[in-house]
């Protein structure tokens, strides 16, 4: 955009200049109107489903000259509905900031700052791929769905990727289109057969296709009504086929990449998504621990990053490999071991029964790390520094057995307990954690991790 | 902002506790004479009407109710304390069900003060923390107007100075 040009050296001069350039606005890809045209069918199909009654009598109604001209009517006005809509979005890059203005007749104008980035996602569903289109979204806290960017050129759109990764790194904007993509090195690869063998024996996959076989014949048998049966066998063979199918064709060829921008994941057989997490923006990672997958001492690894819908880091690895990628993700931490978990009092059994085992607590100088969990064990750490309250809980049994419970709260909206504590512990645990991070933000890296 | 840390460190180590003024109290307990005083004068009056003076002497139950309310309001009240320290704010709150909740300065998003119409006839007005965590309830109810606005104008500037993010 800029020209380097000779006030290099000289920062207020620079910043005249930057306030000068023209923003130049883009457009997205022409293919666009062909996705935005299909809106208005949505809308009389969404109709249908939902009053099939009534759509059947309007049906019933027409006669083939009058659908003929509904028709006629219909397909061009989508098709205008769809290029106006097109027409009129634009976005553009800044120094600071991704605009994005949109609307046909509420006009939508979407100012999103770089350097808030959390994650961002190039996703390119099935259709996409054949057109060799993606959509490009960046995660900020509060943005929806509306602030994505649908549909891009598949190289426009890595381009833009690491232009926006470039400048929310804090490079300097002159260099920022020659800096180009950071180059990425594989941590890890999770093979498909390991993938097909961890969905075998995860519980909820049998569960759900359990519940599909078994549930539809006895409501037949309790009914006789085909509609009760349909409707409730549709919904639970679909949860079926998207607990074991569908997460298979979401997790297949799962890579995980580390570069100087951050995390990179990719992963989809059908759909591709390929996410990029900047440094310093996890805010938990939880490493689960499925009864059946223990014996192969294989582990999925989940992270929650502010305002992204992934949650997913490793879908099933080896504990040794898993617990590398974590002290990647979160630098200068090392997952505590079992045996380094303190559990609860003895006392805590009348409060939980038996499941009271399940839980531990582990406190490092980077992490506070609570477990739960007989069968699935799940252990969940949380950076100091990224704690943003801190708080006790104390029931009346609780009391009653000098027990209580300590919350830490995270930015994504996730909260992660340390169940069953001794009173005195958990005090005494409220007043460091908060003081721990509050200090725990002062080694942190800066939000423009380049800069 | 620079703050004293060895005048603080002392603090910090024996939080001051503030309580919540009497207002708070006196409200809630008007509160509850009133709707279940109604409530007794009503139920007794149809229960004579309807079903006889015998059966009037369920009316008495909302009265209990009252003299048990008057009682839990009081210790509730009592129960709710909050202290300013050096770098984080902490409220305390519940007698059966105790919370504990510390709010570091660096991480407020912003701080809310509302009064709603019946607040304000008592001249009351509540403080609420926002910070990046949805879970964080942070609110401090039933202050002086003047408290409510100083506490906020506090906390913001403390917030700013020691801002931390995400």
């Amino acid at each position: 955009m800029t020209t380097p040009g000779a006030e290099k050296d000289v920062p207020e001069a620079a910043e005249v200049v930057r306030e000068q350039v023209p923003v130049v606005e883009r457009r997205l890809h022409p293919v666009t109107p062909l996705r935005r045209a299909w809106a208005p069918v949505a809308v009389i199909i969404g109709w249908a489903v939902h009053d099939p009654n009534q759509a059947q009598e309007q049906l019933t109604r027409l006669t083939t000259i009058t659908l003929l001209i509904g028709l006629a009517v219909f397909v061009p006005a989508a098709g205008l509905y769809g290029f106006l809509t097109w027409w009129f979005t634009h976005f553009s890059v800044t120094d600071t900031e991704l605009r994005i203005r949109t609307g046909l007749l509420f006009r939508r104008t979407a100012h999103i700052r770089l350097e808030r980035i959390q994650a961002v996602d190039v996703t390119q569903p099935l259709l996409a791929r054949v057109a060799g289109v993606a959509k490009l979204k960046l995660d900020v806290v509060g943005t929806d769905k509306k602030d994505e960017l649908a549909f891009l050129g598949e190289g426009e759109a890595r381009a833009l990727r690491a232009e926006l990764l470039a400048r929310a790194a804090g490079f300097a904007p002159e260099t920022v289109h020659d800096v180009g993509e950071a180059p990425s090195q594989q941590l890890l690869h999770v093979p498909a057969g390991v993938l097909a063998v961890s969905l075998v024996l995860t519980g909820a996959t049998w569960g759900s296709l359990a519940a599909a076989l078994v549930v539809p014949p006895l409501l037949w048998l309790a009914t006789h009504s085909v509609w009760t049966v349909l409707a409730t066998a549709l919904p639970l063979l679909g949860a079926a086929g998207a607990s074991s199918v569908g997460r298979f064709v979401g997790e297949y060829d799962w890579t995980l990449g580390e570069s100087p921008d951050g995390l990179r994941i990719d992963h989809g057989l059908l759909d591709r998504t390929h996410e990029t997490v900047p440094p310093g923006r996890v805010q938990t990672v939880r490493i689960v621990e499925p009864l059946l997958w223990r014996r192969r001492g294989w582990v999925r690894v989940e992270l929650d990053v502010a305002g992204s819908s992934n949650s997913v880091l490793v879908p099933v690895a080896p504990r040794e490999i898993a617990e590398s990628v974590v002290a990647r993700v979160l630098p200068g931490v090392t997952v505590p071991p079992l045996p380094a978990l303190s559990r609860p009092p003895r006392r805590a059994h009348w409060c939980v029964p038996l499941w009271w085992r399940g839980y531990g607590l582990a406190v490092t100088d980077t992490v506070f790390a609570a477990r739960h969990g007989l069968l699935r064990r799940s252990l969940a750490l949380v950076p100091h520094a990224k704690v943003q309250s801190v708080r006790l809980k104390q029931g009346p049994w609780e009391r009653f057995w000098r027990l209580a419970e300590v919350h830490v709260d995270t930015g994504a909206n996730g909260t992660v307990t340390a169940r069953l504590r001794d009173a005195e512990e958990a005090a005494e645990l409220l007043r460091e954690q908060a003081e721990r991070s509050r200090t725990g933000r002062r080694d942190a890296r800066p939000d423009r991790w380049m800069a | 902002m620079e703050t004293g840390t060895a005048a603080h460190d002392d603090a910090a180590r024996e939080p001051v506790w503030t309580g919540l003024p009497p207002g708070l109290l006196k409200m809630r307990r008007l509160l509850l004479v009133v709707w279940l005083g109604l409530l007794t004068v009503v139920l007794g009056a149809l229960l004579n009407l309807f079903a006889g003076p015998a059966w009037a002497a369920f009316a008495l139950l909302p009265l209990a109710l009252i003299v048990w309310g008057w009682v839990l309001l009081g210790r509730n009240w009592r129960s709710w304390r909050y202290a300013e320290r050096a770098d984080d704010l902490l409220i305390s709150r519940g007698v059966l069900w105790h919370h504990e909740t510390i709010v570091p300065y660096g991480r407020m998003q912003l701080v809310e003060v509302t009064s709603g119409p019946v607040e304000r006839h008592f001249g009351l007005a509540s403080v609420q923390l926002h910070t990046a965590a949805a879970a964080t309830d942070a609110t401090i109810p039933g202050l002086v107007p003047a408290e409510a606005e100083r506490l906020r104008d506090r906390l913001t500037e403390l917030g700013e100075a020691r801002s931390a993010g995400l």
